[in-house]
């Protein structure tokens, strides 16, 4: 089967980005294809570069960024989402004249029609959130 | 591209959180795919549509007057739970008058809101292939 | 159509368990996950909403976030199902849509 997930809460705040990896995790042992991971709301959260959490805990947005290079996961983090969270990868931190961006590897940005179409083209759409 | 029955379903007030402003965003975008639409207002989704919407005291964006627009993008069937309503001490007079323009009718207006029980809700519920909670 | 119904708020937290009770048709799945899975213990003020719901839907939780709460299997309401995130993911293929309560 092929999935849409869309994670609506960012690492850490709620258990939904934990919740969401470990379903993802399950699918795709199962054999299953992930279509596509579509972050919204806080959940573009999961997406920073910059976070130090404690030593002793898991760190979601490396998990995160090495989860998509494993699999070659198509993971996306909403437009206006990020721009209202101030969640920058570098080609947009240039357009709008920024000093910086924080995005972390293996998510990229695009627009709400990507979770549409994911919802479209898979076979299940999944929201996680709160 | 196939059509698939897309459901968006708001059962959070607006303001207090930022749920409804950003799923009117995706519903926005959503109309662009011509697919067959519906939205589900209950719990407290109904206070999204209330009239008199006034955010002057709190400094956010009075961001109702974007449902009336919905009509103009073909979304028209805005599902609104009477159980969700009367539990909150409210009717549909204090809903705003949301329409949409029949262009198979002589662009007549027609209302978009669907008012529904708990039952009727659970059954378009059921009928619906993609549900997108936020 | 049988619709997988995925719950992750307590019930005594929010209204959104019992809103999705009320929303679910015979024939239906229900999970409970994070927050929610403290809904699956019997002799709560909420385990009689869930044992009607139960008469004709299928009930599960998923079992890592019943076990982080402290609570033991055992003290489930007869009936549920204890799954883990690959029986979440089967539930979801077995389920011809899913809806998220939040």
């Amino acid at each position: 089967m092929k999935f849409t997930v869309m994670v609506n809460e960012g690492p850490y705040q709620h258990q939904s980005s934990d919740s969401a990896i470990q379903f993802i995790r399950a699918a795709l042992e199962k054999g299953h294809e992930i279509f596509r991971v579509f972050f919204y709301h806080d959940g573009v959260n999961n997406g920073t570069r910059l976070s130090l959490p404690p030593g002793d805990d898991r760190l979601l947005q490396k998990e995160w960024s090495e989860l998509a290079k494993e699999h070659d996961l198509d993971m996306v983090i909403c437009i206006a989402a990020a721009q209202r969270r101030g969640l920058m990868d570098a080609k947009e931190a240039e357009r709008q004249g920024l000093d910086a961006n924080n995005i972390i590897d293996g998510f990229h940005i695009s627009g709400l029609g990507q979770l549409i179409e994911g919802g479209i083209q898979s076979d299940r759409t999944i929201v996680f959130g709160d | 591209m196939s059509t698939k029955k897309f459901m968006f379903v708001n059962r959070k007030a607006p303001y207090g959180t930022v749920y409804a402003l950003e799923s009117l965003e995706v519903v926005l975008i959503a109309a662009a795919f011509d697919q067959d639409i519906s939205l589900a207002f209950i719990d407290d989704g109904v206070y999204q549509i209330t009239k008199g919407q006034d955010t002057t005291g709190i400094g956010q964006k009075n961001f109702s007057n974007a449902y009336k627009a919905l009509g103009d993008y073909d979304i028209s069937k805005l599902y609104v739970e009477k159980e969700s309503l009367a539990e909150r001490g409210l009717t549909q007079d204090d809903l705003m008058d949301l329409v949409w323009e029949d262009e198979d009718d002589d662009w007549a207006e027609k209302p978009s809101i669907i008012m529904v029980d708990r039952a009727e809700m659970t059954a378009v519920m059921a009928e619906q292939e993609v549900t997108l909670s936020f | 159509m049988a619709m997988l119904h995925i719950v992750n708020k307590s019930p005594f937290e929010k209204v959104a368990f019992e809103s999705c009770l009320g929303h679910a048709s015979a024939g239906d799945s229900i999970i409970m996950i994070e927050d929610a899975a403290v809904g699956a213990i019997d002799g709560s003020a909420f385990s009689e909403t869930l044992k009607a719901a139960m008469a004709d839907k299928s009930v599960y939780v998923l079992a890592g976030d019943l076990a982080a709460r402290g609570i033991s299997q055992d003290r489930m309401i007869d009936g549920i199902t204890a799954v883990d995130y690959a029986g979440f993911v089967d539930l979801t293929a077995d389920n011809d849509t899913t809806q998220s309560w939040l």
